[in-house]
């Protein structure tokens, strides 16, 4: 076969006919995915800086025109918008902290070997990845303990992660070395000591995935709002996002005054810009984190 | 030592709670909210079979039996909540579960490292955005008026119909919007396979004369078997469990006949309509059968690859 000639002649040969038309074709079609997935991020960029009559009439497609700040005008005003923003924040902070101490000092101690009940409380983190009570008891329960609509709700009851757990203990298993447990332990050091001097600062790793993951999750989240929050002051961002996007709730106000046409036409371009104001925060943070989110993938794919 | 005081025969016990009692103190936090707001809702799950009343509380409403089983069973809403669930299910696996290995083997033929960086950090972006977001930008770009994706479809001269007010086409646009923002963030794991693969292994290939093709055909799809069976074990072990957030923002009246799946139905029928009983007994119907799912995953994948969650 001719590829056989080719390569008979030395490792160095410039690449094969068949290769060169395989790598025109993956490059090819890698542009393509990269475009349909880059494209409608972009679109909405451009869409929520450009005049919202060429939005609505198609003639934005590649690059804004008769740029304004309209749309961002506008959602200044809508006070919902901006308390949500501040209660995210707020949830954010907040679940990160309750998370992480409330997992990894569980999964610190179910790594150790000599814990006396390890089999048993193994079991008991488990059982709930497999079975759940359900929505409704669920909500009995957090209605029993008149923890609706109260700021808790939307940080405290459902911190502890089995996920988590298991992830950061499988981390402990393999990067804390059981000699290290040892000469502590020959130097008068107990379990609480090894975990707040010795592990905790050799796990900086671990605590960051997870303090990512519950952040992000924190800012995307909307479902407990959605069951357990009631007053507009405790809304977080994504609830006001839905108002505005999905119900198009209290779009009203900020449309005052304009005809229909034109009313429409503001109300698509706040949404777009809605989406930017609301995503950026993420997005730019991504690129600088991106390792702690990667390396976390790699430990999640480790089995527990 | 103190435990030179206690009696021989309850050491075991003594010993090893006094020698773990620290590490207790770490589990503490856990285990109670693990206990009031995980386990203690399991025993509510009781008001499946009964006719519960909040006024009376869970004690003291009446044993129902199997009422509400059967009340769900014998609705018009049973069979196609049931198959919606299963359709919109199947078919994002069928979808989402092979493209983000076609992905991974793509990445890894990539030479041009600069544009390997780009084209990765581009396809993980948009598993950032929130459901909420997404499912926005969904019904904002299939807008039949003002959508970009009508007025693209125009500059061809065609008419884009009104696709979130079609029932035949909500699972088409769940599905493929779920590989949109996913497929790329999926792919991680598999680019991590790949990038195990012995360098060696390629240089003889080469030698041999294989070409790129015949490289991923015969390397790197063969390396990848394992971890992609694996994970379409876990994904099917998932199958009744369809996510409630994005279904419920793309949901309306026009495509609810093959939108209303298991959790929006639960939800609807016990916090909008009130119907406590009902409510628990389809999810615990629900509940029930992911569990026998996940147990008989669980237990293929011990059989067939040694890897399994318990």
């Amino acid at each position: 076969m001719k590829r056989n000639a080719v390569s008979r002649v030395g490792v160095k040969v410039k690449k094969s006919r068949e290769d060169r038309i395989f790598d025109f074709f993956m490059y090819a079609l890698a542009g393509v995915i990269a475009l349909i997935v880059l494209y409608p991020m972009y679109f909405i960029v451009i869409a929520s800086f450009s005049d919202p009559f060429l939005v609505s009439t198609g003639e934005i497609f590649l690059i804004p025109r008769n740029v304004s700040l309209k749309a961002y005008r506008k959602i200044m005003e809508y006070e919902q918008l901006w308390i949500g923003y501040r209660n995210t924040i707020f949830y954010v902070i907040a679940g990160t902290l309750t998370t992480l101490a409330v997992n990894i000092p569980a999964a610190y101690a179910l790594s150790r070997k000599r814990m006396y009940g390890r089999k048993f409380f193994h079991v008991f983190y488990l059982i709930p990845m497999f079975f759940s009570g359900g929505l409704i008891p669920t909500y009995l329960v957090i209605k029993g303990f008149s923890l609706l609509d109260t700021v808790w709700v939307m940080f405290v009851p459902f911190a502890v992660v089995t996920y988590y757990i298991i992830v950061a203990r499988t981390f402990f298993d393999n990067s804390i070395p059981e000699d290290l447990w040892e000469a502590a332990q020959l130097d008068g050091c107990g379990y609480i000591g090894f975990f707040f001097r010795i592990t905790l600062p050799l796990s900086k790793a671990i605590l960051s995935v997870i303090a990512l993951w519950t952040a992000v999750g924190q800012w995307n989240a909307y479902f407990n709002a959605l069951i357990y929050l009631r007053s507009p002051e405790l809304q977080p961002l994504q609830i006001a996002l839905r108002n505005i996007l999905i119900v198009n709730k209290n779009m009203g106000n900020m449309l005052t005054g304009m005809a229909g046409q034109e009313a429409k036409a503001l109300s698509d371009l706040i949404k777009y810009a809605v989406i930017v104001v609301s995503s950026a925060p993420i997005m730019c943070m991504y690129p600088f984190v991106q390792k702690y989110f990667n390396q976390g993938v790699m430990l999640g794919s480790l089995k527990g | 030592m103190k435990s030179s005081v206690r009696k021989p025969n309850s050491t075991g016990f003594v010993k090893g709670v006094q020698k773990s009692w620290p590490l207790y103190l770490l589990l503490l936090p856990s285990i109670l909210l693990f206990l009031v707001f995980t386990y203690y809702p399991m025993y509510g799950v009781v008001i499946a079979f009964k006719d519960f009343k909040p006024a009376r509380g869970i004690l003291d409403s009446d044993w129902a039996g199997l009422k509400y089983f059967r009340q769900f069973f014998s609705s018009y809403q049973f069979i196609p909540t049931i198959r919606n669930t299963v359709v919109i299910s199947l078919y994002t696996i069928l979808v989402t579960f092979p493209l983000p290995v076609a992905l991974a083997l793509m990445c890894n033929q990539m030479k041009a490292l600069k544009f390997k960086k780009f084209f990765q950090v581009s396809t993980y972006l948009p598993h950032f955005i929130s459901t909420v977001v997404m499912a926005g930008m969904i019904i904002l770009f299939l807008s039949p008026s003002s959508g970009v994706i009508a007025k693209i479809v125009g500059l061809f001269g065609f008419k884009l119909p009104n696709l979130m007010g079609s029932a035949p086409a909500f699972p088409h646009i769940y599905v493929w919007t779920e590989a949109w923002q996913h497929v790329g963030w999926d792919s991680i794991v598999y680019i991590a396979a790949l990038s195990s693969v012995d360098p060696e292994l390629y240089e003889a290939a080469r030698m041999d004369g294989a070409s790129k093709w015949h490289r991923m055909r015969y390397i790197d799809i063969p390396h990848l078997l394992p971890t992609a069976t694996v994970m379409f074990i876990l994904r099917m072990g998932g199958v009744m469990n369809v996510g409630f957030e994005k279904v419920y923002l793309l949901q309306n009246s026009l495509n609810s006949s093959t939108s209303e799946i298991i959790s929006t139905y639960v939800y609807k029928m016990g916090l909008l309509s009130s119907q406590y009983s009902l409510s628990s007994a389809i999810g615990l119907f629900n509940n029930a059968i992911n569990l026998v799912l996940l147990l008989l995953v669980n237990w293929i994948s011990r059989k067939l690859s040694d890897t399994s969650l318990l």
